[in-house]
């Protein structure tokens, strides 16, 4: 759509995906920050289900949800719960009417800034064909 | 001597179940009518809309309003109850958080209206009329209140001062919110009635729920046996006692059947569903997605199990997108 | 400048409703609408739900009836599932569901619809609901009703969780046996149960039978309809509640139709109106004609007197005479006059009470086989079973993996739809002359379709 600039609530893990970003920054890679909202948790295990709901209540385009990689979670396996919740919330988002692309669950780690980079860009340019979240 | 305190029930989307607890009182309910002035209550009595209207304003000391709001009339009838009302108890699952009349709103209403009325096999109904249109030259019959665009719990339409959970509340609770009213002893705005815990501390099976729960399949009740005498969800079978508040006397489990969350969600949910998922979630014995994944498919239908009872009371209500 | 004559809201019954009036300029009734303001469309938000959760969603469409649906639903997944549930599962079933149909005909004969008989407008100090049956009956009687409905509930709770919301319902099966020692209680209730079932109808002799204001009720036009008459009966054709074929008799009383629940397609039709939420239904092979009785009427009547009509007896033996007996009083079958439901809702608790005391004796019921487990894949499933105010229907497909696709639902009183409007024109019809219209005038009015026993949730669903 065009003009459109998807509103996107990045959930950042304190340990890594956090650093992740950082590197994107510093090292100069190319990502759509004007789209992203971040939020800073110490874990991607923190983001309860209904932060999710809330963000597409308020008016989010999409939410991403970055936790560190399997293995490397300061928690231990904090990462994997937060994995484990997504299926099933992009269930309850899709009976709610809202396509479950717009959620996703994807690993960074710490100095990975071009991973960054990649996935908010895919994440912008597959909302940008979505187009706005229509909330009623 | 003093007035006897006035005391009115009424149904909005109702089944009639809340009714049916408070006669469920049985010696109750006649020691109530002794107690009290039932002056509004057409389940039992012939009061009519206009010996409401004729009430002064907060002349009625509590009103039991149950029901979820469905029709526009409805709305109405819960604001007149609120002017002429000093306390305002919501009434079982329905008025507390929107009740199954709520999984309405996964649906607009022009898809409800129009499966009944035009599209179940036993309608013929060839001019495609719904109730509340108009076709010329029909019969003319008195004006029908439409139905609103979303099902609402009672606080949704008017400022409520209790909530009494259930579907319906054990009648032992519906007594006991009723006589803290007469007996002076109003708790304080918002308390909901019930245990301050989640079902599973005075559920039976509570010796046999293990610390951690995990699962490779979740298994659905009609294609599975289980041991009755030892917790649902070790066994696979999700019941959803650990994020529903307590105090219905786990009736369902003394069936041998699985807690549906009918008493709603613990004091610290904002929304039900949600804290149904993260518990739910944490069970899946896999740590790949694929696998995830698999254990997931084996839950039907997550939102209407999640949100059975509590659809309008949840962030996203049903009906926050149009895109699926 | 048409006059109306409004009743906001009708009362002692289950659930909401108008009836508008309209006078002519001469005061005589033009036309009297039967209005049910409520609808909540469990057809369309049942779509996507897990099949086994049926019975507990479809329930929450009546609190006063939850097991009836919940065994209409039950037996809808046995055949959806193509799985026969077990004997002790049948007979558990059969009892939970009698034992709710006694209790529940109680409650309409002393809360609901009974008091306009048992505290009549002599009663002076005595209101028309169950505060006045009490002062006028007796605080003794008051507190057998109360009990005698408590205990029977209390035997639902033990078998399916709650009356107030049965759970025990599995396709295949119940998910709770019962054992010996609850057989032993659940004998005694049936007996005291009988007991009490045989003093309502003495209590009914007396009040009712006695009072020749209401016998000439019971044998007027004003209240008569001849329609047909629709409800479930077993293999020797009496009035079954739990399981067997639909019966359809006519006006004149010979078999019209007779059908399995798969089959209920071909023989019935709903029609809408813009007015009220409650559609009409109405026999298929005869058609709608307009809210009117007669042969040449698709209009047809389900419930207590409407199963009487259409069965060839009772199943069992003191039902059976009083049976007998209500139908020689009124002049042979069928019986037309609306007023005499109360009669046979009596006689109905009367055997379900025999019936209780059967089953309690019943090898099987302590029986542990309870379930057949499904294993063939689920389809499309019809289960019907004659809830207290009239046959009830209902009808899933679902996908392979037994999530909903599409049902239809078809509830108990919503079959009297249009006899009720139509006796209820009849009855304002009959009593407000010249416009005159008085407190006991509206209240024969409303006499008119509490005799039905109506629950407008179920109607409406």
């Amino acid at each position: 759509m065009h003009g459109f600039e998807p509103k996107i609530i990045l959930f950042l893990c304190n340990w890594c995906s956090y650093e992740g970003a950082d590197a994107a920054g510093r090292g100069g890679k190319e990502f759509p920050s004007r789209n992203l909202r971040e939020i800073r948790v110490m874990c991607s295990g923190r983001v309860d289900p209904r932060f999710v709901l809330e963000a597409f209540r308020i008016g989010a385009d999409g939410v991403l949800i970055l936790g560190c990689a399997p293995g490397d979670c300061h928690y231990k396996t904090g990462n994997i719960e937060a994995l484990k919740r997504i299926p099933l919330l992009e269930r309850i988002l899709q009976q709610n009417g809202i396509k479950n692309d717009r959620i996703r669950f994807d690993f960074v780690s710490a100095g990975d800034g071009e991973k960054f980079a990649r996935v908010t860009g895919e994440m912008v340019k597959l909302l940008k064909r979505l187009g706005p979240f229509d909330h009623a | 001597m003093p007035d006897k305190p006035k005391i009115a029930l009424y149904w909005c989307s109702s089944c009639g179940g809340c009714e049916e607890s408070v006669i469920d009182l049985s010696e109750g309910l006649l020691e109530l009518a002794e107690r009290a002035d039932i002056v509004f209550w057409p389940v039992a009595l012939d009061s009519r809309l206009k010996d409401l209207e004729a009430l002064d304003d907060g002349e009625i000391d509590l009103s039991l309003i149950n029901g979820a709001i469905r029709l526009r009339e409805q709305a109405r009838m819960a604001q007149l109850l609120r002017r002429k009302s000093k306390v305002i108890f919501a009434h079982g699952t329905c008025a507390h958080l929107g009740g199954i009349v709520g999984l309405g709103n996964f649906h607009t209403v022009q898809e409800i209206l129009e499966r009944s009325f035009r599209d179940v096999p036993t309608v013929r109904n060839l001019g495609g009329i719904l109730p509340g249109g108009s076709v010329e030259g029909s019969e003319r019959g008195p004006k029908l209140s439409p139905l609103i665009d979303k099902v609402m719990a009672l606080d949704q339409v008017i400022d409520v001062d209790c909530f009494i959970p259930g579907c319906p509340p054990p009648p032992e609770l519906v007594g006991k919110a009723v006589w803290s009213v007469l007996e002076g002893k109003l708790p304080e705005k918002g308390f909901v009635f019930g245990d301050g815990k989640a079902l599973c501390h005075t559920c039976p099976l509570l010796e046999s729920k293990p610390e951690i729960i995990r699962v490779k399949r979740f298994k659905r009740v009609h294609e599975t046996d289980w041991d009755p005498g030892k917790c649902f969800l070790p066994q696979g079978i999700i019941c959803l006692g650990p994020a529903t508040r307590g105090g219905c006397g786990s009736r369902c489990i003394q069936a041998n059947m699985p807690c549906r969350g009918c008493f709603g969600p613990l004091e610290t949910m904002e929304d039900h569903g949600a804290g149904m998922l993260s518990f739910i979630a944490s069970m899946i014995d896999a740590d790949h997605e694929d696998e995830i994944r698999r254990i997931t498919a084996s839950i039907p239908d997550p939102g209407g199990l999640f949100y059975r009872y509590s659809l309008p009371h949840s962030i996203l209500g049903g009906g926050k997108g149009t895109e699926t | 400048m048409t006059r109306r004559i409004v009743i906001d809201p009708i009362t002692r019954l289950e659930g909401h409703g108008k009836i508008e009036i309209r006078l002519d300029s001469e005061g005589q009734v033009d036309r009297a609408f039967f209005q049910i303001p409520d609808f909540k469309g469990f057809e369309k938000f049942c779509e996507g739900r897990a099949a086994e959760e049926m019975p507990t969603l479809t329930q929450k469409i009546c609190g006063v009836c939850p097991t009836a649906h919940h065994i209409a639903s039950v037996k809808a997944l046995d055949a959806l599932f193509r799985v026969e549930p077990t004997a002790a599962a049948k007979i558990i079933r059969e009892l939970m569901h009698t034992a709710f149909i006694y209790e529940d005909h109680l409650l309409h004969f002393f809360y609901l619809g009974g008091p306009d008989l048992l505290v009549g407008s002599n009663d002076k100090g005595f209101g028309k609901n169950i505060f006045g049956v009490i002062g006028k009956l007796g605080g003794k009687i008051g507190k057998k009703v109360i009990e005698i409905r408590k205990r029977v509930r209390g035997l639902n709770a033990l078998i399916s969780g709650s009356p107030l919301y049965p759970v025990c319902g599995l396709p295949g099966g119940v998910s709770k046996p019962v054992s010996e020692k609850e057989r032993a209680g659940i004998k005694e209730i049936a007996g005291d149960a009988l007991a009490f079932a045989r003093l309502c109808l003495n209590i009914f002799e007396e009040e009712v039978l006695s009072n020749r204001e209401y016998v000439d009720l019971m044998h007027s036009e004003a209240f008569s309809l001849q329609t047909y008459y629709m409800g479930m009966v077993d293999r020797k054709n009496h009035v079954s509640f739990y399981d067997g074929e639909v019966r359809i008799v006519g006006p004149d009383g010979g078999l019209f139709e007779q059908f399995g629940a798969g089959d209920y397609l071909h023989h019935l039709e709903e029609r809408v109106d813009t007015w009220s939420y409650m559609k009409t239904p109405y026999l298929k092979s005869i058609g709608y004609h307009g809210l009117c009785d007669g042969k040449g009427s698709g209009l047809y009547r389900v419930g207590p007197l409407a199963r009487l009509n259409a069965a060839e007896g009772m199943a069992t033996p003191l039902a059976q005479q009083e049976y007998e007996r209500m139908f020689d009083a009124c002049g042979g079958k069928p019986v037309h006059n609306t007023l005499v439901y109360h009669w046979a809702r009596l006689i109905e608790v009367l055997f379900a009470a025999e019936r209780m005391s059967e089953i309690a004796c019943h090898d099987q019921l302590t029986d542990p086989g309870i379930r057949n487990i499904p294993t063939q894949t689920p389809q499309e499933g019809v289960g019907i079973c004659e809830a207290p105010r009239g046959t009830l229907i209902h009808h899933y497909e679902t996908d392979e993996n037994a999530i909903l696709k599409r049902l239809n639902l078809l509830v108990a009183t919503q079959n009297n739809a249009g006899a009720i409007s139509l006796s209820v024109e009849k009855a304002a019809r009959a009593f407000i002359k010249r416009g005159r219209v008085s407190d006991e005038i509206l209240n024969r009015i409303e006499m008119a379709y509490r005799a039905y026993d109506p629950c407008m949730a179920c109607a409406t669903h």
